[in-house]
C-alpha cells in the first residue's frame, strides 16, 4: 500500500512540475523574451487562465503526501523549515504580480510586477530545485526522525550539511535551466510571430545548457551517492526511465529542427518526467534518506499512515484525480490555440 | 516572546486571521455571483451579468490573495507544528488531502474558464461555471471544518504506533456532528460578509448618486440573502454550536461566558471583564438565569463555572477567549436587527430613500469580518490547552527543532508581506468600486430594457 502511494504522489508531484514548470519557465523568460508591454501581455494570457490550476497540483501533491506520509511531511517540512517558507514568500509574490499586474495598467506599475513575476519564477525554479538535492543527498535526521537545516553551512555535501552545498545547487542549477527550456518551449507553441522565433531561438540554446548540465548532474550524482546505483542493479527495468528521459531530450532537438511546436513541447515535458521518474526510482524505496545514520533514514514502510486509511483514501483519490484530470483537460481545451496580440489587447483584463 | 511555542502559535495565530480575511469574502461571493448568474439566465436580463462581472473582478482579487495565503496554512502544520502532524496525518491528511483533489482543482479550472471564457462558453455554461466555483468554494469550507472539527472533537480514529492516531472510520471523520454544525455557522458567517461587502458598495453609490441602477440591485439582493443568513446564523446554528460546546467542552463553555462559579440558573453576561487572577466578572451586566435555560432549555439548570476543572484544563488566555466571543455574538444581535430592519424598509419600498439605512449599511462593512474573526479565536482558543481536544495538548505539537529565532525569522518576513498584500488589496478593490459595475463600451444599465430597479 505505501509503494502504491509513493507511485501516486510522485505521478502528483511529476504533474506539478510538468504543468506550473512551463508557467514558472514562461515566467522566467518574460523579461528578456518579451520586449514590448504588448508582447508581456501575450505572456501573461498564455498561462493567466492555467496558472492558478497548475499550482493546484502542488497542494494537492502536498495534501497526499501529508496524508499518506504523515512522518516524512512532518521530518521534511520542519526540517526544510527556512526554505520553505522563502518558497511560500515566491509563490505569494508569484501569484500576485499576476493577479496585480492586470488590474492597473500603466508603465511604472507593469514594470514593477513583471520584475517580481520574472525574479520570483526564477528563485523558485532554484529553490525546488535546491530542495530536490537535499532529499536525494540525504538529511542529518535524528533517531526520533527530526532534523534542521540551516541555509548553508561549508556548502559541502557531507558532514554538517546546510540546504545549499555545491551539489544542491548544481541541481538548482539544472533545474533552472530545464524549467527555462520548458518554458521556452510553451511559449513557442502558444505565441506566433517574432515572440515565437525568439522563444525558438531561446530553446535552441538553451537546449545545449540543459543537455550539457544533465550530463554534469548525472555523473556528480553516481559519484557522490553510490547507492543511487543500486535500485538500477536491482531491478533493471528501472532503466526505462533514464532512457526516456535521453530519449526525450533528443527529441527536444529534433523537433525544434524540424519546427514542430507543439511536439517540443511534449517532448520537453517527457524529458522532465523521464528525469524525476529516474530521481525516485533510484531513491525507491527510501523517501528521505539520513545523512547522520543509514537506519534512521525514512523509507516507504516507515513514513506511511496506517492501511485503513490508505485504502479509503485510494478510492476517493482515483474519483476525484479523475475529476481533476477531466477539469485540466476540458480547461486546456477551451484556451487551445495561439494567443494572438489582437485577442489579448480585446480582453478587458490579461 | 522568547518561548518558541508562543512564536509558533502567534506565527499560526496571524497568518490564518490573514487569511480568513479573503475566503471568508469570497465564499460568501461565490454564493452572490451564482444568484446574479442565475437570475440572469432565467430572465435574460444582461444587467444581472454586468453586476455579475463587475463582483466577478472582486472575487478574482480575493480568490487569488486567498489562494496565496492559504498554500502558508496547509505548508505549516508540517513546518510549525511537525509532531502534531506526524500524530495526526493520517487522520487530517485525509480532509486536507481531499480539499485539493476535489475543490482546489474544481474551483481553479472554473475560476479560470469563469474569468476568461464569457465569451467562448456562452451564457449556459458561463452560469455552469459560476456554479462549480461556488460549489468548490463551498467543499473546500465543508472539509476544512472538517478537520477543525476533528481536533475539537475527534471522532473516527484509534491509537497508533508513538503516539499516533489511526483513521478507523472515515465516514465518522467526515460526518462528525461537531463539523456540521460548525460548517453551517461558518459558512452563514462568510454569507454574511459577502451580503455587507454587496450592500456597502451598493448603499455607496446610491449615496454618491453613482451607477445607482446597480447600487439599488446590490442593495436589494444582498438584504434579502443577508437577512436570511443573519437569523439562521443565531438560530439553530448559533444555537447548535453553543449546546455542543456545552456538552463536549464545558470548561470552554464556562470560559467564553467568564462564568468562575458553577451556578443553578446561571446568567448570561452581556457586558463585563474578566478578572482571571481573582476569579471574577468586574462591571457585569446579566440576564439572570438566560444561561441555564439557552444551554439547557431550563431557567434553574445547573451550569459549570470554571471552578469545577483544575486549572491547567483552562483555555489559556480567557480573556481573549470571553472578548471573541462576546464580539461575535454581539455583532451578531446588531446584524440582526440592521438586516431585520433594511429587510422591511426594502419590502415597503422605503429603503432606497432612508440615508440613515444607507449609511449604516455603507459603514456595518468592517464588522462581519471582525465577527467572523472573532467567532474562529472563540473557536479556536476555546479548545485550548489542546491542539486535539483531550488528546494531545499544544506544546506537544510544536515542531521541536525549529527555534523561536527561526520562527521569529519568517513571522517578520509574513508581518512585512501580508502589510503590503494588504494595502494593495484595499488599493485594487477600492479601484474597482470607483471604475464601476458599468464599464466603457457596454451599454450603460438605464438604457437596457426590461430591467427596472425600483
Amino acid at each position: 500500500m505505501g509503494s502504491v502511494w509513493f507511485c501516486l504522489v510522485a505521478f502528483m508531484l511529476a504533474g506539478y512540475v510538468v504543468l506550473d514548470g512551463f508557467d514558472i519557465g514562461a515566467g522566467i523568460l518574460h523579461l528578456w523574451i518579451a520586449r514590448s508591454n504588448a508582447e508581456r501581455r501575450i505572456v501573461i494570457r498564455s498561462i493567466g487562465p492555467v496558472w492558478d490550476g497548475n499550482e493546484v497540483w502542488l497542494i494537492a501533491a502536498g495534501g497526499t503526501l501529508y496524508f499518506a506520509f504523515p512522518a516524512l511531511y512532518a521530518a521534511g517540512f520542519s526540517g526544510f523549515y527556512l526554505p520553505l517558507m522563502m518558497v511560500l514568500w515566491l509563490l505569494i509574490l508569484r501569484g500576485v504580480s499576476l493577479e496585480f499586474r492586470s488590474h492597473v495598467g500603466g508603465p511604472i506599475w507593469c514594470a514593477i510586477w513583471d520584475a517580481t513575476f520574472s525574479l520570483s519564477s526564477l528563485l523558485l525554479a532554484v529553490f525546488y530545485g535546491a530542495a530536490l538535492g537535499n532529499v536525494v543527498r540525504g538529511v542529518p535526521l535524528d533517531a526520533a526522525g527530526h532534523f534542521f537545516e540551516p541555509l548553508w553551512t561549508n556548502f559541502l555535501p557531507t558532514g554538517q550539511t546546510g540546504i545549499l552545498d555545491w551539489y544542491t545547487i548544481l541541481v538548482g542549477v539544472v533545474a533552472l535551466a530545464a524549467l527555462t527550456l520548458h518554458g521556452a518551449a510553451w511559449l513557442a507553441f502558444k505565441t506566433e510571430g517574432d515572440l515565437q522565433a525568439r522563444s525558438l531561438r531561446g530553446a535552441s540554446r538553451l537546449w545545449w545548457l540543459v543537455a550539457a548540465l544533465t550530463v554534469v548532474i548525472t555523473a556528480a550524482s553516481f559519484r557522490l551517492l553510490p547507492d543511487l546505483a543500486s535500485s538500477f542493479r536491482l531491478r533493471p527495468w528501472g532503466f526505462v526511465f533514464p532512457v526516456l528521459a535521453v530519449a526525450a531530450l533528443l527529441g527536444v532537438k529534433l523537433f525544434l529542427r524540424m519546427n514542430r511546436d507543439g511536439l517540443v513541447f511534449a517532448a520537453s515535458c517527457a524529458y522532465l518526467v523521464g528525469m524525476l521518474t529516474s530521481v525516485a526510482f533510484s531513491l525507491y524505496p527510501n523517501v528521505l534518506p539520513a545523512s547522520t545514520n543509514p537506519y534512521w533514514g525514512l523509507t516507504v514502510s516507515s513514513a506511511k499512515a496506517a492501511d485503513y486509511g490508505l485504502r479509503i483514501g485510494l478510492i476517493w483519490w482515483a474519483i476525484g484525480m479523475s475529476l481533476a484530470v477531466s477539469y485540466t483537460v476540458f480547461t486546456y481545451r477551451n484556451f487551445a490555440g495561439k494567443i494572438s496580440s489582437q485577442e489579448s489587447a480585446e480582453h478587458d483584463s490579461y | 516572546m522568547e518561548d518558541a511555542l508562543t512564536v509558533h502559535r502567534f506565527h499560526f495565530a496571524f497568518t490564518i486571521t490573514f487569511h480568513y480575511i479573503f475566503p471568508q469574502l469570497t465564499m460568501g461571493l461565490a454564493l452572490l455571483i451564482f444568484i446574479l448568474k442565475s437570475l440572469a439566465l432565467r430572465t435574460g436580463n444582461q444587467v444581472w451579468n454586468q453586476a455579475a462581472r463587475f463582483w466577478a473582478k472582486i472575487f478574482g482579487i480575493s480568490f487569488a490573495l486567498g489562494v496565496v495565503t492559504g498554500i502558508p496554512m496547509e505548508f505549516q502544520f508540517g513546518t510549525n507544528w511537525s509532531q502534531f502532524s506526524r500524530a495526526a496525518g493520517g487522520v487530517i491528511g485525509q480532509t486536507l488531502a481531499m480539499e485539493g483533489v476535489f475543490s482546489f482543482f474544481l474551483e481553479s479550472s472554473f475560476l479560470g474558464l469563469f474569468l476568461f471564457g464569457e465569451k467562448r462558453l456562452g451564457p449556459r455554461a458561463h452560469w455552469l461555471s459560476s456554479l462549480m466555483m461556488f460549489l468548490g468554494s463551498w467543499l473546500s469550507g465543508y472539509l476544512i471544518v472538517a478537520t477543525d472539527a476533528w481536533m475539537q472533537h475527534p471522532v473516527g480514529w484509534a491509537p497508533g504506533p508513538n503516539g499516533s492516531f489511526e483513521l478507523t472510520s472515515f465516514w465518522a471523520l467526515l460526518l462528525n456532528p461537531w463539523g456540521l454544525w460548525q460548517y453551517a455557522h461558518t459558512m452563514l458567517g462568510a454569507v454574511q460578509t459577502g451580503c455587507f461587502t454587496m450592500a456597502a458598495v451598493g448603499a455607496y453609490y446610491l449615496l454618491s448618486n453613482l451607477h445607482a441602477d446597480f447600487g439599488k440591485l446590490f442593495v436589494r439582493v444582498s438584504v434579502w440573502v443577508g437577512v436570511i443568513a443573519a437569523v439562521l446564523q443565531l438560530f439553530p446554528t448559533g444555537d447548535g454550536q453553543g449546546k455542543l460546546i456545552a456538552r463536549y467542552q464545558p470548561v470552554t463553555l464556562a470560559a467564553m461566558e467568564g462564568l468562575f462559579e458553577t451556578q443553578q440558573g446561571a446568567p448570561l453576561v452581556i457586558l463585563g471583564q474578566p478578572d482571571v487572577p481573582n476569579r471574577r466578572l468586574d462591571n457585569p451586566m446579566m440576564i439572570p438565569r438566560a444561561l441555564s435555560f439557552l444551554t439547557y432549555n431550563r431557567w434553574a439548570a445547573k451550569v459549570d463555572g470554571l471552578d469545577r476543572f483544575p486549572p491547567s484544563e483552562w483555555p489559556d488566555n480567557i480573556a481573549l477567549l470571553y472578548f471573541s466571543y462576546h464580539m461575535m455574538v454581539g455583532l451578531g444581535t446588531i446584524f440582526i436587527a440592521i438586516l431585520v430592519l433594511a429587510a422591511w424598509k426594502l419590502f415597503r419600498g422605503t429603503l432606497f430613500n432612508s440615508k440613515f439605512m444607507l449609511w449604516t449599511l455603507m459603514l456595518a462593512l468592517p464588522f462581519p469580518f471582525i465577527a467572523n474573526t472573532a467567532g474562529w479565536i472563540t473557536a479556536e482558543v476555546g479548545r485550548q490547552p489542546w491542539i486535539i481536544f483531550g488528546l494531545m495538548r499544544t506544546r506537544a505539537g510544536v515542531s521541536p527543532l525549529v527555534s523561536a529565532g527561526n520562527a521569529w525569522f519568517t513571522l517578520l518576513g509574513f508581518l512585512g508581506l501580508y502589510s503590503i498584500l494588504g494595502i494593495l488589496f484595499l488599493f485594487l478593490v477600492y479601484r474597482e468600486i470607483e471604475h464601476g459595475p458599468a464599464p466603457a463600451g457596454f451599454p450603460a444599465s438605464r438604457t437596457t430594457p426590461g430591467f427596472s430597479a425600483d
